[in-house]
């Protein structure tokens, strides 16, 4: 149940998609359309602003390219054309999330793969650091070392 | 394996990660590949600076190792290498052909006659929409065509002597010998 407290973290961490609107005021025929020109240009990188995606950034040429994806949209493209159609001319960075290929499997899995090889060091040196025995001496040694640290020979302190 | 050697596993780590983070800090994001290396240049059809009746498409290129440079007057860099592309005019060994991009057609024309005019024929591409076709995202960019009109290379930002020295005129050479 400890596990509940962990879910409100990952939201936050993962759920907020920072949805921004682009400036124009594009004339749509349904609310469902608006919504997927958002989600589009949501999911395209400015070139010119390069941290920004086409609905956030103010560069010119990203207006340009918003102007695109509603031309399109009104061609009767699908999402996946109009991806298609950047990507085409821009190459795989104006996809704003990194596709999953090969060339990018270290992007997306490193980090996991990262994090198992440190959890597997930790767990390797806790449990050898938990089965270690403490040193022994002989009975000679451990009469000096009991008489520096001021115990008898029970571990009790003299006094 | 020796005791110490455990210790070389972090530092191993740490200098990949150092090697790892030293190429990526060294890569320009600026340089944005293009895709369209290998492919046909983007068919175009828009009318030309000097001739506005007439017009010039991807065919008039062809035939020809060619470059196509977008260029703009409110584009600074443009200002920069115009003197490079000016030379590279005169010496005659390439031509070049201009794409005015989201420019002003008498802007244009007033620049070239004040800085000169490199260019065998000028396209104006008022609204960008060619300059999308060929993936372009600012200026000046430079792109070099073969025979068959194909992109074979693609220069981002300022053309400097040194660049079409080492970069543009030897693979224009290469992209000539090899039609015979």
């Amino acid at each position: 149940m400890r596990w509940l407290g962990v879910l409100p973290v990952l939201l936050l961490l993962f759920g907020t998609a920072g949805f921004a609107a682009g400036p124009e005021q594009f004339g749509f025929s349904s609310d469902a359309r608006e919504a997927r020109y958002q989600e589009l240009i949501n999911e395209l990188r400015c070139l010119v602003c390069q941290n920004q995606s086409l609905a956030d950034s103010n560069a010119e040429l990203a207006r340009d390219l918003r102007r695109e994806v509603y031309r399109l949209m009104q061609a009767g493209r699908s999402d996946a054309e109009i991806a298609q159609f950047m990507v085409d001319r821009y190459g795989d960075f104006v996809l704003y999330r990194p596709p999953v290929k090969p060339s990018t499997y270290g992007l997306w899995y490193g980090p996991f793969v990262l994090l198992a090889v440190g959890l597997g060091f930790l767990v390797r040196t806790v449990r050898r650091r938990n089965t270690q025995d403490a040193p022994r001496f002989s009975a000679a040694d451990q009469a000096r070392l009991n008489a520096i640290l001021g115990e008898d020979s029970d571990g009790d302190l003299r006094r | 394996m020796p005791a110490f050697a455990r210790y070389l596993i972090p530092l191993g780590i740490f200098l990949l990660l150092v090697a790892l983070l030293f190429r990526g800090l060294s890569l320009n994001p600026r340089q944005v590949p293009s895709p369209l290396i290998g492919k046909p240049a983007p068919g175009f059809s828009l009318p030309r600076l000097h001739a506005p009746g007439r017009l010039l498409t991807e065919a008039d290129l062809q035939g020809q190792v060619a470059l196509v440079n977008v260029w703009a007057t409110w584009c600074s860099g443009c200002r920069a290498e115009h003197g490079v592309l000016m030379a590279l005019a005169r010496s005659g060994r390439v031509p070049i052909y201009g794409l005015n991009y989201k420019d002003a057609r008498a802007d244009a024309r007033q620049w070239l006659a004040r800085h000169g005019d490199p260019y065998r024929a000028v396209a104006v591409d008022a609204e960008g929409r060619v300059g999308i076709d060929w993936g372009v995202y600012g200026a000046p960019e430079t792109y070099v065509l073969d025979r068959d009109g194909v992109i074979r290379h693609k220069h981002i930002g300022v053309l400097t002597a040194e660049d079409v020295e080492e970069d543009i005129l030897p693979l224009v050479e290469r992209l000539r010998e090899n039609r015979g």
